[in-house]
């Protein structure tokens, strides 16, 4: 039976229920119409809406090309409910860590007085992978280098948020947020009406706004694209599915061209300039002249013309530097140095396996900790302490020994857990929380978010390569 | 608009326009079967030259029976122009654009493929023939009514008709061909009851035997072709595909009809004129396949001509995309 009468919290926080067994205060609604419903209701609206996901073609790719490549982002439709008072601690946090990332990223390639004054170690900057020597010098249109981010949060069993990663790159999801919203709507309609969540759909709007704004100065009317690396790239169906609520050209390498200086798009009249790009490739594959000489994705010279002032770009090449894991444990120190004021979403707490102490420590509890190199993500070069065997430690032991830059380690997070179907019961299921934040003139951070959750039973990892799947997110 | 996205929608309807056709072709000769002498073998070769790939099929299997040309012709994935592979490189085009092309004709498109490539199609096309590639027809239909009613008739709107335009008129001089240089040397069958079956299925493969009555009423071999060819009312005739085509070419170009502005209005317009100036008579008088192969021919230059134009200009870059492979 689909049902919360049985419902066990267990040792964890859960994000509806608490541990009396009662609905949290915006959970009530929710579960009420839960128990409300015939039995086996659930089950066929959680096959509905998975049907409709289908139908629309929200899949990502696995790689290759035979039949069943394409899968729908497992999708579970009992939300994650957020009350005001945590968004409202949530939202302050994410701006005040923005900001001072992207006063941090313009420190470090420009006069590097964070390093001067030995708050961040010079050389942890200049041996990340991620560090981009062509940016030296430079500061991108309006000073902004970081305009989307989208930032893993935990809440652990003390019921506190704490920020477990900032991706600065091309984080991607949020199409999901916006999908799983649309799908939501349909299952609980009631429910959604009265529980006043509010709307995320303001995102492609405010990504737009942001793209406009960081147009040239003697640009009336922006020509604006979306550039993605192709259909099979898995986040392609994100990257249509923005342009197109934005109205934007979606383009691919192939269909840009420099000349004359300015960047253009082959169209069926001739050459059109394009004067913003919101691209969603890596740095290391935007420009063969610059970067990865290989890249068949990119356009040759885009850099040179961005350099120029011609085209802006979201988000700027070398934001990868504040992207670094090891780097990552430093935000506090740089929040505080660039603001004057604590940080409001505090870490988890990190061991740099480059000091000697720290290093130690996690060699000695490897058991308990969870260890992450620099520059992965995806869930991939990864340790989960506890749930490894012994010879998967011990190998892992050697690659920290050896490279021990590349390293830091955290104590295992008792991610909160919401209530998931799972056959035709409700079970706990940890999850995670990704909201998404645009700077363009002012910092917004979209009221939401992509809810990830480890499907299997007592797993930690959210991540969709590695069998997660999505709820959405009612911030109310 | 981008050129990519031109020729992806362009391509995007061919493909669409080209699993229609071959789901028309087998729908007609299932009926056709029913009214013939049994002859084991001769009737479902034609199929397959129609299409032109007899090499391929032979190479794959041994002999031509109903089954194994269905699965060639609607199931195969090596096979580039059968149903399914239509389908996915429609779907793969249209994936690429989707954010050009409307929600209901992405999801129809999509749903469509699905559907066909699930394991169950197989056995339904085997079992129940008639019903199977009667909905096959149904939702490219379904998809060309979405495209007409939900999506703004802008320039994307004119390549994806120019594109179906052009497959129609490639499919109806084909269908022409392979049944004339079939059913004309067996002079002994001509207007015996069989010989009018042969004729009316090469009009229903065109979906045209009921307009044909209108016009002639009487079935002739003569009158067939000429109708096939030349009717300027009939949606499947060549003179009709071929004036509309040009109608969308000049929307795009917004040059005025009677003018050229670029290589694909000119060879597109020339086309145009010597059909409208010709007729049935001279037609036979020379040749009529010489004269549906010298057609297709061009055909195929105007397709080229309108890709060198609009989809691959870029002389500066080498590699320029790929024209997708045509049959």
């Amino acid at each position: 039976m689909e049902t919360f009468r049985t419902y066990d919290t267990g040792a964890f926080y859960d994000e509806l229920i608490e541990a009396n067994g009662q609905p949290r205060s915006g959970a009530q609604l929710l579960v009420d119409k839960i128990e409300s419903l015939p039995a086996g209701d659930l089950v066929l609206r959680q096959k509905a809406a998975e049907a409709m996901l289908l139908k629309m073609g929200i899949t990502f790719n696995v790689y290759g090309r035979d039949e069943g490549t394409e899968k729908i982002m497992p999708f579970d439709i009992i939300p994650r409910i957020v009350s005001s008072s945590d968004w409202q601690q949530i939202e302050s946090g994410l701006k005040q860590r923005i900001f001072a990332l992207n006063e941090f990223i313009q420190d470090v390639y420009n006069d590097k007085r964070i390093l001067k004054d030995k708050v961040v170690p010079e050389d942890l900057i200049l041996t990340s992978r991620t560090y981009r020597k062509e940016c030296e010098g430079f500061t991108p249109p309006r000073g902004i280098w970081c305009h989307v981010t989208g930032t893993d949060l935990v809440r652990d069993g003390d019921g506190c948020f704490y920020v477990l990663e900032d991706n600065l790159r091309c984080p991607s999801g949020v199409s999901y947020v916006l999908e799983n919203r649309q799908v939501l709507k349909r299952t609980f309609p009631q429910v959604f009406g009265a529980s006043r969540v509010r709307p995320v759909d303001d995102y492609p709007t405010k990504l737009l706004e942001m793209l406009e704004f960081l147009a040239p100065d003697n640009v009336q009317t922006p020509t604006i694209g979306v550039l993605t690396p192709g259909i099979y790239n898995s986040a392609y169906f994100e990257h249509s599915f923005l342009s197109q609520q934005m109205g934007v050209e979606l383009v691919e390498g192939q269909d840009l061209v420099v000349s004359d200086g300015f960047v253009h798009m082959l169209t069926t009249k001739g050459l059109k300039r394009v004067d913003v790009l919101y691209r969603r490739i890596d740095d290391d594959f935007i420009d063969p002249a610059v970067f990865r000489p290989d890249s068949m994705l990119g356009v040759r010279g885009l850099i040179e013309v961005y350099k120029a002032g011609r085209i802006a770009m979201a988000n700027a090449p070398g934001t990868g530097i504040a992207d670094d894991k090891v780097i990552y444990a430093y935000v506090p120190k740089i929040i505080k140095y660039y603001t004057g004021e604590e940080a409001i979403l505090p870490n988890v707490p990190t061991y740099i396996c480059r000091e000697d102490q720290d290093r130690a420590y996690v060699l000695a509890h490897l058991d308990q900790l969870v260890v992450k190199a620099a520059n992965e993500s995806g869930g991939y070069g990864m340790l989960v302490g506890p749930h490894a065997t012994e010879t998967e430690r011990a190998a892992f032991a050697e690659k920290i020994a050896a490279e021990p830059r590349n390293y830091m380690a955290q104590p295992t997070i008792s991610l909160s857990r919401v209530p998931t179907i799972v056959g035709n019961r409700i079970e706990g299921r940890h999850v995670d929380l990704r909201p998404y934040v645009l700077f363009g003139e002012e910092i917004y951070v979209q009221p939401g978010g992509l809810t990830r959750v480890a499907l299997t039973k007592g797993s930690l990892v959210v991540n969709s390569s590695q069998g997660g799947g999505s709820k959405d997110t009612w911030v109310l | 608009m981008l050129s990519r996205v031109a020729n992806s929608i362009y391509w995007m309807c061919r493909y669409i326009e080209r699993a229609e056709n071959v789901a028309r072709f087998i729908s007609v000769n299932l009926n056709l079967l029913l009214d013939m002498p049994s002859e084991k073998g001769k009737h479902w070769e034609p199929l397959v030259m129609i299409t032109g790939d007899q090499a391929l099929f032979e190479k794959m299997n041994s002999d031509y029976n109903r089954d194994a040309v269905i699965r060639f012709l609607t199931f195969d994935r090596d096979y580039p122009n059968s149903i399914l592979s239509c389908l996915a490189a429609a779907r793969e085009n249209g994936r690429s654009i989707r954010e050009i092309i409307s929600s209901e004709m992405w999801e129809h498109l999509n749903n469509f493929y699905l559907e066909l490539a699930d394991a169950k199609s197989l056995t339904m096309a085997l079992e129940d023939p008639h019903r199977f590639f009667k909905i096959i027809q149904m939702r490219s239909h379904l998809f060309t009514g979405l495209m007409d009613s939900t999506m703004s008739h802008g320039e994307a709107w004119n390549f994806a008709r120019i594109g179906m335009m052009m497959e129609r008129a490639d499919k109806t001089s084909r269908i022409l061909d392979v049944k004339y240089f079939m059913l004309l040397p067996q002079a002994d069958l001509v207007n015996t009851p069989i010989d009018n079956i042969q004729w009316t299925a090469v009009l229903k493969s065109a979906s045209a035997f009921e307009m044909y009555r209108k016009e002639h009423h009487h079935i002739t071999p003569r009158k067939v072709a000429g109708f096939l060819i030349f009717d300027s009312q009939f949606p499947r005739s060549i003179r009709h595909c071929i004036a509309k085509a040009q109608i969308c070419l000049h929307r795009i170009t917004g040059s005025p009809s009677g003018s050229a502005s670029n290589v694909a209005e000119k060879r597109l317009g020339r086309l145009k004129a010597d059909i409208e100036y010709t007729d049935i008579d001279e037609v036979v008088d020379h040749g009529l396949h010489e004269y549906l192969d010298r057609l297709q021919t061009r055909l195929n230059q105007v397709d080229g001509a309108i890709g060198t134009t609009f989809f691959n200009f870029k002389p500066l870059i080498e590699n320029a995309t790929q024209e997708q492979s045509q049959a």
